[in-house]
């Protein structure tokens, strides 16, 4: 019998850990509904992460960092939108270039600035977001419970407010019509006067918002600063959770939700016992990725990706 | 399609991507105030300057060989098959359990042995998603990344849970008998009176990827395999129209692939390391996607390609080693030919098409 204090924990640390893969899964929802593939969704964390710390240290303000960050991510969202958009390249060879070059150049530029090896120095006080910004607000009383619901770092709240937002933004508005349309057959959209570059781009640059959030959150609430390849995976998890989810923004948090508690549960349990065998600690690991193939394969549901996904518009003449 | 002519299109686009690449981590090198000049120097001595260092490169290009052969295999049949950091994970458990388990008389079967095994495991790794693009639409970049994941969890558990030997705790499998060494390059080159370092991990697998090299050329351009696969890269439609099968092209082609990208491992696990590591692979699965765009899908390009590749990475072992310049600018660099060659070819093409259309007339 687990204890509850325990169960709290884990529910607290699911909380935390799916955030960062909510923010990137839902900037994954965007491009891929416009029909812009995105596996560069790591890169960008990454990249957002590590300019966020960095300038946050510069300038002792975590929110002047945010911006860096979105900032950041925004430019390599536009390296991902020119490649795709605007010179039709492949975007899945788009999106692995992304990774790369934020995987090189945040070590690159972070050891000439910092010397510390790629990572930068611990940030403190308002290099940081608060920890329990409402619960300091409301003065309420630290006890688990309050603590599992109000105790968090503004950027949750943020993140869970975007699921909402999301679904408004796509199903009830005009934009989000377009949105969807831009996705599924561009041709259409472009017949209505409506610019398909200009929607996919600007689906791009909210996917490159989010992850600039997200990288944000990485390493200035839930560490205090940056670390060389710091997102491990998490982009790939949030892609995985976004097709998991059938591009669905509802379903986005759900997904997010069970793959941040597999992420607490393998962080706080190493191998879990479950009787007449051993979960290893490392089949909890791959669980996201290995749900997320079946998912795929159609066994249980299918994931079918909008459909002009992966293809670059070209314009009848 | 492009208009330009085929020297052109084959040599000059990915040279110029090439050079736009350097040039954009010159002026990186420049920015984080260090000199571009100076780095280029080292990296050329410190890869090319000895038959040591260059030892280092060719066996950094052996890795290169396999898993751009591998990719360039995928790519022709219009499949990307971005998993093969994954299959050569799972090539390097085939050469460990061949190495471990059985007793080779003889370093030569060894070899077979870890070549076999490698491409069988390799190849059982790209079957899955293979049958699950070709049955069930699921796409295989997605699923082969997906698996990259999957491999390096099971190989995390493997190697902690099964294989480590009993006192270590390093997550590695026991070091393979050492009558299973493969001959350094440096003493093969000896027989035959040219002096060359054997301090360096170069070994026989620099054969065998040559051999495979031109074993692939053979296959896709002088095999109905081969012309199969490419008809079926080239329009899939027309391919089945054809009479080709798509579901057996795509399982084909992405075993292929998936036993190429194993076979890295006879080189990185029986030829280096001699024990199998968690990380065998560093990275060389993705570098094989630059090399095959690089060396546009012919084995003649990606063998050129892929010294290219081992010259960057050592030179740039170097640079971390001789300056304060990190080894990542090559991460840099490699994201930038993947760039320019994979994902903006045209931005290169249409300029260079505008000029000879120019000059033609």
């Amino acid at each position: 019998m687990m204890e509850l204090a325990s169960f709290l924990q884990i529910l607290d640390s699911t909380i935390r850990l799916a955030t960062p893969l909510l923010l990137a899964c839902l900037a994954g929802l965007f491009s891929e509904r416009a029909g812009v593939f995105d596996i560069g969704l790591e890169g960008k964390m990454l990249v957002a992460a590590f300019m966020a710390a960095s300038v946050s240290f510069a300038t002792g303000s975590v929110w002047i960092g945010t911006l860096a960050g979105i900032g950041a991510s925004l430019v390599f969202a536009g390296i991902h939108g020119v490649a795709s958009i605007t010179f039709r390249g492949n975007q899945l060879i788009s999106g692995v270039a992304i990774n790369f070059l934020a995987s090189g150049l945040t070590v690159v530029l972070g050891s000439s600035w910092f010397g510390l090896g790629g990572q930068t120095p611990v940030l403190s006080g308002g290099m940081r977001f608060a920890e329990q910004p409402i619960m300091d607000v409301l003065g309420l009383p630290a006890n688990p419970w309050v603590n599992l619901i109000f105790g968090h770092s503004v950027l949750v709240y943020v993140a869970l407010l975007m699921v909402p937002g999301t679904a408004w933004l796509l199903y009830r508005t005009r934009f989000g019509l377009r949105l969807r349309a831009v996705g599924e057959n561009p041709a259409a959209v472009d017949t209505a006067g409506v610019s398909v570059v200009r929607m996919r781009f600007a689906a791009i640059a909210i996917a490159g918002v989010l992850c600039g959030l997200a990288g944000a959150y990485m390493s200035m609430s839930l560490s205090a600063g940056f670390l060389k390849e710091m997102t491990a995976g998490r982009g790939f998890i949030a892609l995985a959770a976004l097709i998991f989810a059938k591009w669905r923004p509802w379903y986005c948090l759900m997904a997010c939700a069970l793959f941040g508690l597999l992420d607490a549960v393998a962080i706080r349990f190493q191998s879990i016992d479950v009787g007449l065998f051993v979960i290893p600690v490392q089949f909890t690991q791959a669980l996201p990725y290995i749900l997320t193939v079946i998912i795929l394969a159609g066994f249980v549901g299918k994931a079918i990706p909008p459909r002009a996904g992966g293809e670059p518009y070209v314009k009848e003449r | 399609m492009t208009t330009l002519p085929r020297w052109a299109d084959v040599v000059l686009v990915p040279l110029i991507c090439l050079l736009i690449a350097f040039a954009f981590c010159g002026l990186l090198i420049w920015f984080i105030g260090q000199s571009p000049v100076e780095a280029l120097k080292i990296m050329v001595s410190g890869s090319l300057g000895s038959t040591y260092g260059f030892g280092y490169t060719l066996y950094y290009a052996t890795n290169f060989m396999f898993t751009g052969l591998a990719v360039s295999i995928a790519f022709q049949a219009s499949l990307s098959n971005i998993g093969g950091e994954g299959q050569a994970t799972l090539g390097g458990l085939g050469v460990a359990l061949s190495c471990l388990l059985i007793p080779w008389p003889h370093w030569s079967l060894a070899l077979m042995g870890s070549i076999v095994a490698s491409m069988a495991f390799g190849a059982a790794w790209a079957l899955i998603p293979a049958w699950l693009q070709a049955k069930r639409g699921s796409h295989i970049v997605i699923t082969t990344m997906m698996f990259n994941f999957i491999a390096f969890a099971m190989m995390n558990y493997i190697l902690v849970n099964l294989l480590r030997p009993l006192g270590s705790m390093d997550p590695a499998s026991a070091r393979f008998d050492k009558a299973f060494n493969l001959p350094k390059l440096g003493d093969i080159l000896g027989l035959i009176g040219i002096p060359f370092s054997s301090k360096n991990p170069a070994n026989i697998s620099l054969l065998v990827a040559l051999a495979v090299a031109v074993l692939v050329w053979a296959l896709m351009w002088h095999t109905r395999l081969g012309y199969a696969l490419r008809a079926f890269g080239k329009s899939e439609k027309a391919a089945i129209y054809a009479g080709i099968s798509p579901v057996r092209i795509t399982l084909y082609a992405l075993m292929l692939s998936g036993g190429l990208s194993g076979m890295m491992a006879v080189n990185a696990v029986q030829g280096e390391a001699h024990r199998l590591l968690l990380n065998s692979v560093e990275g060389a699965g993705f570098i094989g996607i630059a090399v095959a765009l690089m060396g546009r899908n012919h084995p003649f390009g990606i063998v050129l390609a892929s010294v290219l590749f081992g010259f960057l990475y050592q030179g740039g072992a170097q640079l971390a080693l001789g300056t304060s310049i990190p080894r990542e600018v090559i991460t840099v660099l490699q994201a930038l030919v993947i760039l320019f060659t994979g994902a903006l070819p045209y931005m290169v093409q249409r300029p260079l098409e505008k000029l000879f259309a120019r000059r033609a007339a």
